[in-house]
């Protein structure tokens, strides 16, 4: 089966997984008749709590005074409800520098991965027949194969030499470890737009360049969110790229100050919970309103790769 | 790390594809395509490739990570194979990853088959069990740890059951499970969701087919549905190894490696490489682990090759 003709049945699925089994449904529904299994939804609200529980007490933790957080019970709700935890967790983390830090790099971690991808995967998918090119996708995708602690040790070292032990080395080697991925995504997907259309364009008198810009890269709009979520994800979540490489621990992104909590601060729950809820908050709510997409990311990244 | 959830599809590189992509005449390469292409690979070459090379020069050496080094041969790779805290940390690793797939799998393809039938909420609930997927691994192992460490006993206390009624991590023997169950709790949502890709890609007739010929729902699970989506679960066991593999975060917010040196990974082991003085001696266990993961995604492209859901 060709590549295309995957891709197209691919489509579907990823389609079908956002209606749920509605393209099931008719076929079935001459069977048995739409009867909810109650039983299934008994059970499956069951499990929803064990994802449910542990950010119920994240926030509710959050919400108390200091207190109640070290004599209560984790289980019960906050009275009164305070924000006293905040206020000290924005201070001793000095949130909005680790925030800054963190939206930063993600930020350009996103956008530069989606830039240098989609450019290497035009360039490659439309020079297939040259050894050159053929040979850097190979070579490209090989860090597919390499976990980032093999890497570690001599990173470290180098960025340090480098004088990039600082958070742009971090956005760095967060872009370069997302290459492989997303350029296999974006080739999948340029193989799939027609000939004709870029054809058209050159006859219109377009440059390779204008091209790219005006025609191919609106066109991977789709993968270039799909890219995307998966570069935030990776990047704000980072816990273990950050904590090696920035030297300084003033400028250390949102995920790694939260060990202070585990040295100093152990017994201020409040405190350090909302500085969690903060931390985590952001993913939560860009998850929120982009659920569709990060589903259907998920399944595309999954399956067409 | 949702980056390793892709498959490899090597490009066709047959008739068909060429012919897509190759004038009849051999044509020159629009300079351009050399600018879009070339940053990417020297960024990469400088930030990837070279420190790989170095990294493994290295661990042919006593270097220290700096200063003076001298060539000695194999030494470090026979002294790592000796080691019992990397044999124990391979042990351990390995151990767990591939208790955590089976726990992982098993749950994420129940979960599937649960939201693909007749459900009430399914939006709702499907939203919900992806919520995990989107949380640091560091910040949701500390609340674990907390819920571990303090919420569990005071219940178990309180209920008066002995063996909840202390911190499981603080228990040598027992604290690797916490570690599977948070591991569990994260990873789950990924696997879900390329589980439920799979269910809905089967035909809704197969299992008219299964009604009127009289097949009950758990033959119908275990004879149709589980070999129709064994390509969903070859992939996401290796894709869930490998990773599970890199544990590193979860780990350092449950237990950092204790109690003792009982949960401690292999990513740990070697980043002690680089405070410890054994920068070499870690650069040869880091070798290994390179060899292994290698071999691991090989295997995953030898079994996922030629299967076009892939």
């Amino acid at each position: 089966m060709t590549t295309q003709a995957a891709l197209a049945i691919e489509d579907i699925n990823a389609e079908r997984v956002l209606d749920g089994d509605a393209a099931r449904k008719p076929a079935r529904s001459r069977f048995a008749m739409e009867r909810v299994n109650w039983s299934g939804t008994i059970v499956l609200v069951l499990c929803a709590f064990t994802v449910l529980i542990p950010l119920y007490v994240t926030i509710s933790m959050a919400f108390k005074t200091q207190g109640q957080a070290v004599d209560g019970n984790a289980f019960s709700l906050p009275a009164p409800w305070s924000i006293e935890g905040f206020v000290a967790a924005w201070e001793l983390t000095d949130f909005p520098r680790a925030f800054t830090i963190s939206l930063l790099v993600t930020a350009f971690t996103v956008a530069g991965t989606i830039i240098l991808a989609a450019l290497a995967s035009f360039a490659i998918s439309r020079n297939w027949d040259r050894k050159l090119f053929r040979y850097s996708f190979y070579y490209l995708l090989a860090a597919m194969f390499l976990p980032f602690p093999v890497v570690a040790l001599p990173q470290i070292q180098l960025t340090g030499l480098a004088g990039l032990d600082n958070p742009v080395g971090v956005t760095i080697l967060h872009i370069m470890f997302q290459l492989s991925f997303s350029i296999l995504l974006f080739t999948a997907f340029l193989r799939s737009i027609p000939a004709e259309l870029e054809e058209s364009a050159r006859i219109d008198g377009a440059t390779t360049w204008q091209t790219f810009w005006r025609l191919v890269f609106p066109l991977l709009a789709p993968m270039s969110a799909t890219v995307g979520i998966f570069a935030f994800l990776a990047s704000w979540n980072d816990f273990m790229m950050p904590s090696l490489i920035i030297s300084d621990p003033a400028s250390q992104t949102l995920p790694v100050v939260q060990n202070i909590f585990q040295t100093q601060f152990s017994n201020n729950y409040n405190v350090s919970f909302a500085s969690y809820l903060m931390a985590m908050a952001p993913a939560i709510v860009v998850y929120l309103f982009t659920q569709r997409w990060v589903m259907e990311g998920v399944t595309q990244g999954a399956v067409k790769g | 790390m949702a980056t390793t959830t892709a498959t490899l599809t090597v490009p066709k590189t047959g008739r068909r594809a060429r012919a897509a992509s190759m004038p009849r005449t051999r044509r020159r390469v629009d300079g351009v395509y050399y600018l879009f292409l070339l940053p990417t690979l020297i960024l990469f070459t400088l930030a990837i490739t070279i420190p790989a090379v170095i990294g493994i020069f290295f661990s042919f050496t006593d270097s220290i990570g700096f200063g003076d080094w001298e060539f000695v041969g194999l030494i470090n790779y026979v002294a790592v194979f000796t080691d019992p805290a990397i044999l124990q940390s391979y042990l351990f690793t390995f151990g767990f990853a591939a208790v955590t797939v089976v726990v992982v799998n098993a749950a994420a393809f129940l979960l599937a088959v649960g939201l693909v039938s007749r459900v009430r909420w399914k939006t709702g609930l499907r939203a919900i069990f992806v919520i995990p997927m989107v949380i640091s691994g560091i910040i949701i192992a500390y609340v674990f740890n907390f819920l571990f460490s303090n919420s569990v006993p005071a219940l178990g206390q309180a209920w008066g059951i002995p063996w909840l009624s202390e911190s499981i991590l603080a228990n040598p023997d027992l604290a690797w499970v916490a570690i599977v169950i948070v591991t569990a709790w994260q990873a789950i949502p990924g696997t879900l969701l390329i589980y439920i890709a799979g269910l809905l890609s089967i035909p809704g007739d197969v299992y008219e087919a299964a009604d009127i010929d009289g097949a009950g729902k758990m033959q119908q699970l275990l004879r149709i549905t589980l070999p129709l989506v064994a390509g969903y679960v070859v992939i996401n066991v290796i894709l869930g190894f490998k990773n599970f593999l890199n544990a590193y975060d979860i780990i350092v917010g449950l237990t950092n490696g204790g109690p003792g040196t009982a949960t401690r990974s292999i990513a740990m082991t070697i980043f002690t490489g680089f405070s410890g003085g054994d920068y070499a001696y870690q650069m040869a266990n880091a070798t290994i682990f390179f060899v292994i993961a290698l071999i691991l995604s090989l295997l995953q492209l030898r079994l996922t090759r030629g299967r076009n859901v892939f």
